[in-house]
C-alpha cells in the first residue's frame, strides 16, 4: 500500500532529456518568435499603438474578419448539425464515403480551395452563373469570403458533434417518448443537452480557424481596403510597406484573440467532458 | 449506459425499431440527407472537381506541359525539399514530448501541452510574421544575419522555421492521448526486466504507437506541403527561388495562366485525397480512432 504523500520512483528512463529537448524546442520554434512580435509590438509608444490598431482600415478588416467568421461558424453549426445527424442516425449509399471525405478541408491546402471556391462561385462559375442572375454576387464580396470561411470550419463542428450524438442514450429517448413525449420534447431535453458543448466547441474552433484564415479567402475575397480586406491581409500589407510595428500590432490583435480562443476552447471542453461524466 | 457505439450499428438499430418509419420521419431523414449533401456538394465536391476540370481544360498535353515549366519544378523541388526537412524534425519532437508527458508526472504538464497546441490557433500570417521580425532586415538577428551574409528570410531556412511552426503541433498531439491511453505497464516491464532505454523505445513502445504516429505524420506532411500564408510571409514569393507549390499557385493564377496554376493545385489535391485515403485506411483496418 502506497502512503499518501510517497511518491513511486520511476522506472522510466528519459525524462530529463526529454523535458530538456521539448521545452527547448517549444522555445526555440514558438515561444521566442511570439516573443519577439509582442516585444516589437510593446516597443511602440502607446498611442501609436493605439492608433494602428483602431485605424479606419483596420477597424474596417476587423468587423469583415469576425462578422464572416461569426456567420461562417454559424452557418457550420447548422450544417454541421445537419450532416452530423445525417452520419450517425441514418444509413444511405455512400455513408461511408461522405464520412470520410468531411475532413477534406483538413487535407486540402488553403491555396487550392482558394482558387476552386473563386472559379466555381464566379459570375460564370458552375454555381455562380445561377445566383449571378438572381443578383447574388459571391466572388469579390464578403459573401465569398464567408463561403469559402464556411468550408474550411465544416469538418470541425462535424468531428466534435458525431460524438456527442453517438453519445446519446437511445434507451432515454425511447423511455421519453413510451411516457409520451413529443419528438420535439426529445430533441429540445435529451439530445440537445448531451450535445450542446461539442457544438459550441466546434463553433468556437471554426471561429478561431476563420478569424485567422488567409490562404482560402484571398483569391475569392477581391481584396479591396475598407471593403474586403481581411485583417490577415492588412498584416501582409504592412509588411510589404516594411512597416514592421504597424504589422506586429495588428498581429499582436490577432494574437490576443487566438489566446481567448485557446482559453474558450479549453472551458468548453471542460464543460462537455463534465456533462459527459454526469448523464452516463 | 451507452448504446451501439458505431454509426452503422445505431441506423441499424433504429431501422429495426417499430414504429419509427412513418412519413414524417422519412420526411425528415429525406430532407436531412438532401440538405447535407447539396452542402458537401456545393462547398467540397464542385470546388474539388473544379481544380481537374480546369486543369484538363486544354487537354492532356497542356496539362503535363505546365510542367516542364523551370519555374513550377523549382516550386515542386522546393515544397519537397521543406516537407522532407520538417516532417521529420516535427516527429522527432512530437515523439519526444509525447514520452516526457505521457510517461512522467510533474508540474506544468498541463501548461506545457498547452504551449504545444498554440501554434494552431495561431493566425498563418501571425505564423510568418514571428520569423521575419526574428530575422527579417530590422528584425532582432537581422543586423548579424547580413553580416554574416546568412539569410533566413526570403529563402528556404526561414521557409522552413515558418512550416515547422504551422506544422509543430501535429505529431504530438496524436502521440500523446495514445502514449497516455496505452499506459506505462509494459515499458515499466522491459525496464525492469533489464532492457535499456532506447530499446525499450524502439521494441516496446513504437510497434505500439506505430498507426498513431502514420496518422500523425501524414497530416503535418499534408499542412507542410499545402501551407500557404505563412510561407508566403516568410519567403518573399521569389518566384523560381523561393516560391512553393501553393505559392506558385498564387503567382500562376494571378498571371491568368490557369491551367498551370490548377495543374499545380491537383497535384496538391491528389496528395490530399491520398492523405485521407490513408486516414481511414488507418482508421478502418486497423481500429485506431482519433478520439
Amino acid at each position: 500500500m502506497k502512503n499518501v504523500g510517497q511518491r513511486e520512483p520511476n522506472v522510466i528512463p528519459g525524462f530529463g532529456i526529454t523535458l530538456g529537448f521539448t521545452t527547448f524546442f517549444l522555445s526555440a520554434i514558438v515561444l521566442i518568435p511570439l516573443a519577439a512580435l509582442v516585444l516589437k509590438a510593446g516597443g511602440m509608444e502607446w498611442d501609436r499603438f493605439v492608433g494602428v490598431i483602431t485605424s479606419p482600415r483596420a477597424l474596417a478588416s476587423y468587423k469583415l474578419s469576425f462578422g464572416a467568421s461569426l456567420v461562417a461558424a454559424s452557418l457550420n453549426m447548422v450544417f454541421g448539425f445537419a450532416l452530423a445527424w445525417t452520419l450517425v442516425r441514418y444509413d444511405f449509399p455512400g455513408r461511408k464515403f461522405i464520412d470520410a471525405i468531411i475532413d477534406m478541408p483538413f487535407a486540402l491546402p488553403t491555396a487550392v480551395s482558394g482558387i476552386a471556391l473563386t472559379t466555381v462561385f464566379a459570375g460564370n462559375g458552375w454555381i455562380g452563373q445561377y445566383l449571378e442572375p438572381l443578383g447574388i454576387q459571391v466572388a469579390y464580396t464578403w459573401i465569398g469570403i464567408t463561403v469559402a470561411l464556411t468550408l474550411i470550419g465544416m469538418p470541425f463542428v462535424v468531428r466534435t458533434v458525431q460524438p456527442a450524438l453517438q453519445e446519446v442514450q437511445r434507451d432515454l429517448e425511447d423511455a421519453a417518448e413510451t411516457l409520451g413525449a413529443g419528438r420535439f420534447y426529445v430533441f429540445r431535453r435529451i439530445i440537445v443537452p448531451t450535445v450542446l458543448p461539442a457544438l459550441l466547441t466546434g463553433f468556437t474552433l471554426a471561429f478561431a480557424r476563420a478569424v485567422g484564415e488567409y490562404g482560402s479567402v484571398i483569391f475569392i475575397a477581391g481584396n479591396m481596403p475598407m471593403k474586403t480586406e481581411i485583417t490577415p491581409l492588412l498584416i501582409v500589407i504592412r509588411l510589404e510597406e516594411f512597416d514592421y510595428a504597424g504589422a506586429a500590432a495588428l498581429g499582436c490583435v490577432m494574437l490576443a484573440i487566438s489566446f481567448v480562443m485557446l482559453l474558450a476552447i479549453n472551458l468548453l471542453q471542460v464543460w462537455g467532458r463534465k456533462r459527459l461524466m454526469v448523464s452516463r | 449506459m451507452a448504446g451501439p457505439s458505431t454509426s452503422a450499428e445505431q441506423a441499424a438499430e433504429l431501422a429495426s425499431r417499430p414504429g419509427h418509419t412513418n412519413l414524417r420521419t422519412s420526411l425528415v431523414r429525406w430532407l436531412l440527407i438532401t440538405i447535407s449533401l447539396t452542402f458537401l456538394g456545393a462547398l467540397l465536391a464542385a470546388p474539388l472537381a473544379a481544380v481537374f476540370a480546369m486543369a484538363l481544360e486544354n487537354g492532356w498535353n497542356a496539362y503535363f506541359a505546365s510542367f516542364a515549366d523551370p519555374d513550377t519544378r523549382a516550386a515542386l523541388r522546393l515544397t519537397l525539399t521543406t516537407a522532407a526537412i520538417v516532417v521529420p524534425l516535427n516527429t522527432v519532437f512530437g515523439i519526444t514530448a509525447a514520452w516526457c508527458i505521457a510517461k512522467f508526472e510533474f508540474r506544468g504538464k498541463s501548461f506545457l501541452i498547452t504551449l504545444i497546441d498554440l501554434p494552431l490557433a495561431v493566425s498563418p500570417v501571425v505564423s510568418g510574421l514571428i520569423y521575419v521580425l526574428l530575422f527579417g532586415l530590422n528584425g532582432w538577428f537581422g543586423a548579424w544575419l547580413m553580416e554574416h551574409e546568412i539569410s533566413v528570410v526570403y529563402a528556404l531556412p526561414g521557409i522552413v522555421l515558418a512550416t515547422m511552426f504551422v506544422t509543430f503541433p501535429y505529431v504530438a498531439r496524436e502521440l500523446i492521448p495514445l502514449m497516455q491511453q496505452l499506459g506505462n505497464d509494459e515499458e515499466e516491464a522491459a525496464i525492469t526486466l533489464g532492457a535499456g532505454g532506447w530499446f525499450t523505445f524502439f521494441r516496446v513502445t513504437l510497434p505500439r504507437i506505430r498507426w498513431g504516429l502514420v496518422y500523425g505524420v501524414i497530416l503535418c506532411n499534408a499542412r507542410a506541403m499545402g501551407e500557404f500564408g505563412a510561407v508566403s510571409v516568410v519567403s518573399g514569393n521569389i518566384r523560381g527561388l523561393t516560391t512553393t507549390m501553393p505559392l506558385h499557385i498564387e503567382i500562376l493564377y494571378n498571371e491568368y495562366n490557369f491551367i498551370g496554376a490548377f495543374a499545380v493545385a491537383s497535384l496538391l489535391s491528389l496528395l490530399a485525397v491520398v492523405t485521407l485515403i490513408i486516414k481511414t485506411l488507418v482508421e478502418r483496418g486497423t481500429g485506431y480512432r482519433r478520439r
